[in-house]
Formats: structure tokens, C-alpha cells, sequence
């Protein structure tokens, strides 16, 4: 019989987990929104001002109130027609109102979207669509940065030892006595430059810690263990021993703690678009949705909010779960 | 342990530098000149050169780095860039507001994650149990974004029963009337991560040698509880709320900020918005201190109340 891998071994673990195997499908669901997105076949247009202003959902009908502007626009037409001679700039009013009316003079603005419209009348399924694009986008490169620094830093230390750990010790200990969320803000201050690069460096440089302190002890776990002296003793380099020989043996630890890092620059995300340090104003996120979102709660226009916290919510939730699955999984000990 | 104490005091030393040199780092070399930003849209080079040398950002680094120093160790980090107000007086008067929030905020919270972990932990495996961590779950993947916007909306906008921000003289008035609504959605954001931490620390204690004898001896399930698990539990979770001190100190900054309380979190923000460089340097230094006190604070703690634990 043929010996099974420690990945086949976890994968037919994680199968037997139904919950974790239903998140493990709904965070696929969401990676192919973020590459459709990516590939311009979902929400391409999400700029375009498709519905009229706080365009309701459609399953809830268009609005039967008229807005007020549209009433005092009829009124001012009547009052011009009393004076009982023609306007001569009439016909180019009209030209300018259908202009300013529609994005463009050919197609009409629709009274309903499908999720609903914002204060310009974008279609909010096409910005949630986009945004997931956008925020996935930040969460998955800056936990891969994250990860890669975390596991460099953390493997040159526990395997080298002696000053290189005594000084990834240190820089450890200055970046974790900062609350992160300060660190972040503070270099956020300090770039004062919004973009998605950005954010995915910020978040990626000051988040590899969590990583670095459990793949150090995972190194220091193996660089004494006998295939690793043995790896030695054939005349393996340092860096052979690091990366090739004790790294498979410790990936399970990184995939972990990477997906646990894309929960949480996914959150920070959020908050530094939402405070503006975030993506820039072309580009839409969850971060920039809630940002619009909550001076149109107060006028009553929920949808928005809506859509970007459960978009928001079932991807966190889902990946949530799939961590826990996944550690379950690759945990040996439960072998 | 004062050995042990001495010993970590030492070692704030090079942590302490690290800070220092990090956030000159960022400040004076990656932020670099924020004269342009400050002389604002029309502006002469002589402004410039003016604004420039009233920053100190016309020295060379090392006189910078001095001047920094000297700034950290004597806590006088000069005037704010944008109101002139010295950054000690911001802090001192700032400091109230954030702890008439944070003090309520951390005792509450606690002390219902903990009843609720409890009972979860006391039905283990049952329905409500799993319904709770569902919940808890799911209440986590909100954004505290949401949780401040949506409580804001319905408690203050829309029922009125919580002013919709402000702040006022007495401290019963700030306290009752202005904070409680940022409290209450505190609360709500640190219950769900609260219940689920906790519900670990009990579960480790229930299966414990001790309280099969206890149930042997024929003790009731409350007594147990409230007398044996929760004394046990309680040891992880007084170190975690000590560990969470610095991170709520800066991060109740976006509730600070809606609910329009005049406290440290919110100067941070509007520093940063403002890139008033003397405000977040100094928060920095006062919060990584803070945190290097607290964690010192939360490991002696530890050892009081678990004389097993050894220090080293």
C-alpha cells in the first residue's frame, strides 16, 4: 500500500469537516468574484452612473415620492412659460438639462437596481462586486507579504541563532510594543499616499510578527531534530537545511497563520479606507462603500451599508471557519 | 522577583531605543519635509524655508536624532503642528475623556464575556452553546465600522435615547449621558472575541483532575463553577485584560471619533489627518511604553495569583 502524504492525509481530514468544507467553497466563490473582477467580466462599469440618485432595490420598487428637486424643477418650468414670451436659450437648457441629467443623453437612468444605487446612481452590485475585488486583493498580497517576511525573519532566527536572533528578537519586540492598529495609522500618516500598493505594503510590513514568533520556534523545534543533522551531515548548506529540508515540515504552521492574516488586513483595510488612508478615490472597496454608507443611513438609504457589511461579513465569516477547519486538519497532533 | 523585575526593566533599554529609532525613522526620514504640506496651496520659498526651520527639519539627521532624544526623555515633544497647543497639555487633557469611556468599557465587557463564557462552557456541546459560537462567530466578521454606525443611527438618531455625540461639563453627565452609547457599542464589538477566549479558559479548566474530584465528592455543579473553574479561569483572563489596555487605549480611536468624545484616540486621528507629526510621535513613544509597563505589570500579576507560574 502505497504511503499517503501528510497533505493527503489533511486534505481527507478537512473533507470530513462539512462546515469547513462549505467555507472552504464560499471563499472560492469569493477568489472567483475577485478574478472575474480582475479580468473586467464582473462590474467594469461600477463608475458608471447607471440608476438615478439612491436608486432603491428592485425588490423593493421604485420610489413613489418624488424628490424634491424634481418638483421644483417642474415648478421653475411653469413660471418661465407665464411670462408668455419664448425663452431663447430654451432649446440649449434642454440640451444642458438632458447632459447634466444622464451620464449620457442616449440611455435613460434606470428607477431600480439590482441591489440598489448610490448617491450618483452607481449600481451598488457592480461597486460590491469591485470592492470584493479590491479588498481580497489587499487581504491576500499583504498577508503574502506578511507571510514571507514572517517566515524569513522567523527562519533565520530560530535556525542561525546567536546575534541574528538576538536582533529579529529586538525588532520583534519594538514592532509588537506598538499596538497595531497605531503602527498602522502612524505609517499611514507618515506616506500620506492612498492607493491599493499602499495599503498592501503598509499592512504586510508591520504584520509578519504574529508569523515570525511561531515559525522561529517551529525552527528552533527542528534545526536539532535527526534529518536536518543528517542533512548536515551529507554536507547541506545553511540555506538548503532552511528552505529546503525543515520548511515543508513547518508550512502547515505559515498556511495558518497566513489565512488568519488575511481576516485581519481585510478588517484594517476597512478602517484605514474608511478613515482615508486607505485605496484611492478611484478604486472601490468595502472600506469606501461603508465610508459613503454612513451619511446616507442618515437619509434613510440602507443598501449600501447592507450589501458591503454582508459581502463583508460572509467572506470573514467563511474564512473564519475555514482557518479552524484547516488547523484542525494539519494538526499532526490529532493524527 | 525584584531580581526578575530589575532584570526586565534592563531590558526595556534596547526595546525602548528600538521604538525611538523606528519611529524617527518613519517621521524624519520616510515623512521627510511636511513643509510643503503645511505652508498649504500658496506658498513662497521663504515660507517654505521659514516653516522649515521652525520644524527643526533644516538640521542634519544626527542633530534630529538629538533633538528627538532629548524630546522622549524629558516628554516635552514641543507644540502641536497644527493648534500650537503643547503636546503635554493635549494629553493631560485628553487622557479623562478617553478613561471615562475605557474604564466602564473594559470592566462591563469583561465581566459579561466572562458570565457569558461561563454559561457556554457550562452547556458545552449543546445546542445554545454551539447557536452562541455561531453568533459569536459571525458577530466578529462585522466591521466595528458597522456596529458604530448602524448603534449610532438607531439608539441616537433615530430613538434618541443617547445624544448623538458631544461632551459636556460634569463627569456624571459625560459619563451617563455622553459615553454611554460608546460604551454600549464597545460592548457590543469586544463581547463576541471576549465569549470565545474565555470559553477556552473554562474548557481547559473543566476537564481538569481537580474538578472530577469535586464532582466525586459530591459537590454541586454551581459550586464548582463559581468557586473552582472560575478561580482557575480567571488567571488567563486577568493577564488578557491587563494585554488588551494598550490596543483599546489607541484603537477605541474610530468610536472615539464618531461619538465626538474628546479623548487621546481621537487626536490621533485628527494628528494623522492633519500630519501633525509631534502628536503621533509622542502617542507612539507614550503607548509602546505603556505597553512594555503593562506586560511587565500583567506577568508579575500572573505570579501573584499563580504561584506556579515560574518567572525567568
Amino acid at each position: 500500500m502505497r504511503e499517503q502524504g501528510v497533505w493527503a492525509l489533511a486534505w481527507k481530514r478537512f473533507r470530513r469537516d462539512r462546515l469547513g468544507f462549505a467555507s472552504l467553497i464560499v471563499v472560492l466563490v469569493y477568489v472567483a468574484i475577485m478574478l472575474g473582477a480582475a479580468a473586467g467580466w464582473l462590474g467594469p462599469d461600477w463608475n458608471a452612473e447607471a440608476g438615478v440618485s439612491f436608486a432603491p432595490p428592485t425588490f423593493l420598487g421604485p420610489e413613489a415620492v418624488e424628490s424634491p428637486q424634481l418638483a421644483k424643477a417642474a415648478e421653475g418650468a411653469q413660471a418661465v412659460a407665464d411670462y408668455g414670451i419664448a425663452d431663447p436659450l430654451a432649446p440649449d437648457l434642454t440640451e444642458i438639462a438632458k447632459t447634466l441629467s444622464g451620464a449620457s443623453t442616449t440611455s435613460a437612468r434606470a428607477v431600480t437596481l439590482p441591489l440598489g444605487g448610490d448617491k450618483w446612481g452607481r449600481d451598488v452590485l457592480k461597486k460590491v462586486l469591485k470592492g470584493t475585488q479590491t479588498s481580497l486583493v489587499v487581504g491576500l498580497s499583504a498577508a503574502a507579504l506578511a507571510a514571507f517576511l514572517g517566515t524569513l525573519f522567523g527562519a533565520l532566527a530560530g535556525f542561525r541563532g546567536g546575534w541574528v536572533d538576538d536582533f529579529f528578537n529586538w525588532l520583534y519586540s519594538v514592532f509588537t510594543s506598538i499596538p497595531y492598529l497605531l503602527l498602522v495609522l502612524a505609517i499611514a500618516a507618515v506616506v500620506n499616499q492612498k492607493g491599493t500598493f499602499t495599503v498592501i505594503l503598509i499592512l504586510g510590513l508591520t504584520g509578519w510578527t504574529g508569523i515570525f514568533r511561531l515559525i522561529r520556534a517551529e525552527y528552533l523545534k527542528h534545526r536539532v531534530r535527526e534529518y536536518v543533522l543528517a542533512a548536515d551531515a551529507i554536507g547541506a548548506s545553511g540555506a538548503r537545511r532552511m528552505f529546503v529540508h525543515i520548511l515543508p515540515n513547518v508550512s502547515h504552521v505559515v498556511l495558518v497563520q497566513l489565512s488568519i492574516c488575511v481576516v485581519l488586513f481585510i478588517k484594517s483595510e476597512v478602517i484605514l479606507t474608511f478613515l482615508g488612508f486607505g485605496v484611492g478615490v478611484d478604486t472601490v472597496s468595502w472600506g469606501s462603500m461603508l465610508a459613503e454608507a454612513g451619511s446616507e443611513l442618515l437619509l434613510g438609504k440602507w443598501w449600501q451599508l447592507t450589501a458591503a457589511t454582508v459581502a463583508m461579513a460572509i467572506l470573514v465569516t467563511a474564512f473564519s471557519l475555514f482557518t479552524d477547519a484547516m488547523r484542525d486538519a494539519l494538526d499532526p497532533r490529532l493524527k | 522577583m525584584l531580581a526578575y523585575t530589575l532584570r526586565r526593566l534592563w531590558q526595556f533599554i534596547p526595546t525602548l531605543a528600538g521604538v525611538i529609532l523606528l519611529v524617527f525613522f518613519l517621521f524624519n526620514w520616510v515623512g521627510g519635509d511636511p513643509a510643503y504640506l503645511l505652508a498649504g496651496k500658496i506658498s513662497s520659498p521663504d515660507m517654505i524655508a521659514n516653516i522649515r526651520r521652525q520644524l527643526g527639519v533644516d538640521e542634519p539627521y544626527g542633530v534630529q536624532l538629538w533633538i528627538f532624544l532629548k524630546q522622549v526623555l524629558s516628554g516635552d515633544f514641543g507644540a502641536s503642528w497644527s493648534t500650537n497647543e503643547r503636546v503635554a497639555e493635549i494629553f493631560a487633557t485628553r487622557l479623562g475623556p478617553s478613561l471615562t469611556v475605557l474604564v466602564p468599557l473594559l470592566l462591563i465587557s469583561t465581566l459579561l464575556g466572562m458570565a457569558a463564557a461561563m454559561l457556554v462552557a457550562h452547556v458545552r456541546g449543546s445546542l445554545t452553546d454551539r447557536a452562541v459560537m455561531v453568533a459569536c462567530t459571525v458577530g466578529q466578521s462585522i466591521s466595528i465600522l458597522v456596529y458604530i454606525l448602524v448603534f449610532q443611527y438607531l439608539f441616537a438618531y433615530q430613538l434618541g435615547w443617547f445624544p448623538v455625540q458631544g461632551w459636556g461639563v460634569t463627569f456624571a453627565d459625560n459619563l451617563l449621558r455622553y459615553s454611554a452609547l460608546a460604551i454600549i457599542v464597545g460592548i457590543a464589538v469586544s463581547l463576541a472575541p471576549d465569549i470565545r477566549l474565555y470559553r477556552t479558559f473554562f474548557l481547559d479548566e473543566i476537564n481538569q483532575d481537580y474538578v472530577r474530584t469535586a464532582r466525586a465528592k459530591g459537590m454541586s455543579e454551581t459550586r464548582i463553577m463559581w468557586v473552582h473553574v472560575l478561580r482557575n479561569a480567571a488567571i488567563p483572563m486577568v493577564t488578557n485584560v491587563l494585554l488588551q489596555l494598550p490596543g483599546l487605549l489607541a484603537g477605541a480611536f474610530l468610536i472615539e471619533r464618531f461619538f465626538g468624545i474628546p479623548g487621546i484616540g481621537r487626536e490621533v486621528i485628527l494628528a494623522v489627518e492633519r500630519s501633525d507629526f509631534p502628536i503621533i510621535k509622542a502617542v507612539t513613544i507614550y503607548v509602546a511604553v505603556a505597553t512594555m509597563i503593562i506586560n511587565l505589570l500583567a506577568d508579575l500579576l500572573y505570579k501573584a495569583i499563580d504561584p506556579r507560574v515560574v518567572l525567568k
